[in-house]
């Protein structure tokens, strides 16, 4: 299975989220073509309600520690409960997150 | 000295504490790029390691931390996260209080040694 896919079904198993965007980023990386090693997760939940930026981050990486310790090189991650979400992106479309613009990424 | 304890003291003696790819001025990773340009704009003396010229902190750091990437940012001896946390408290608002607080505390403490 794709890790792409393991990451995408191991998320949904866990947080039963509201919106969950996994995007495979390595083809803006110095890697071979085809390659799994960077990702970015958008993941609206409420699970996320009252923790902070570093419990969410913490959680997400537990579920997807097999892969971050065998396969993955870097993963983007941009948590929110749905509140935030609505507060942060209901005017801006969910395709544009914050940090996509990193000066070393390649326009696509 | 064990890396452990290199990695606690610097935790310790350090304030304000990036664990980097490269420097600030030279970064070697995006990421790590993100998050030094945010805490440069904070306005405060920073410190920071390049874990690629340390290779056992790099190797020690994440399971210490309980946090598996880098680049890692440190407040007073706490983990505060990584680059898209990093972002996400200066897009807030959020972190330049912080290291504010941080640094100012901290120059208060080397007033009262001196």
């Amino acid at each position: 299975m794709l890790i792409h896919t393991r990451i995408e079904q191991k998320l949904l198993d866990a947080f039963d989220p509201v919106v969950l965007e996994v995007t495979n980023e390595s083809h803006m990386h110095n890697v071979p073509a085809g390659s799994e090693s960077h990702f970015k997760v958008v993941i609206v939940t409420p699970q996320f309600d009252g923790l902070r930026l570093l419990q969410r981050h913490r959680a997400v990486n537990a579920i997807v520690a097999e892969e971050l310790a065998q396969d993955i090189h870097a993963l983007a991650l941009h948590t929110y409960t749905p509140g935030e979400w609505y507060e942060y992106y209901a005017e801006k479309p969910p395709a544009s997150p914050k940090c996509l613009g990193g000066e070393k990424k390649v326009p696509v | 000295m064990e890396t452990l304890d290199r990695i606690k003291q610097q935790i310790t003696e350090n304030p304000i504490l990036l664990y980097m790819k490269g420097s600030p001025k030279l970064p070697s990773c995006g990421f790590s790029a993100q998050a030094a340009q945010a805490l440069i704009s904070c306005g405060e003396q920073f410190a920071f390691v390049d874990i690629l010229q340390n290779p056992d902190i790099r190797a020690e750091l994440p399971a210490y931390a309980n946090w598996p990437t880098f680049p890692q940012l440190w407040v007073e001896g706490e983990l505060i996260g990584g680059c898209d946390i990093i972002l996400e408290m200066f897009q807030r608002g959020e972190l330049q209080p912080l290291i504010k607080e941080a640094a100012a505390k901290h120059s208060q403490d080397e007033a009262a040694g001196e």
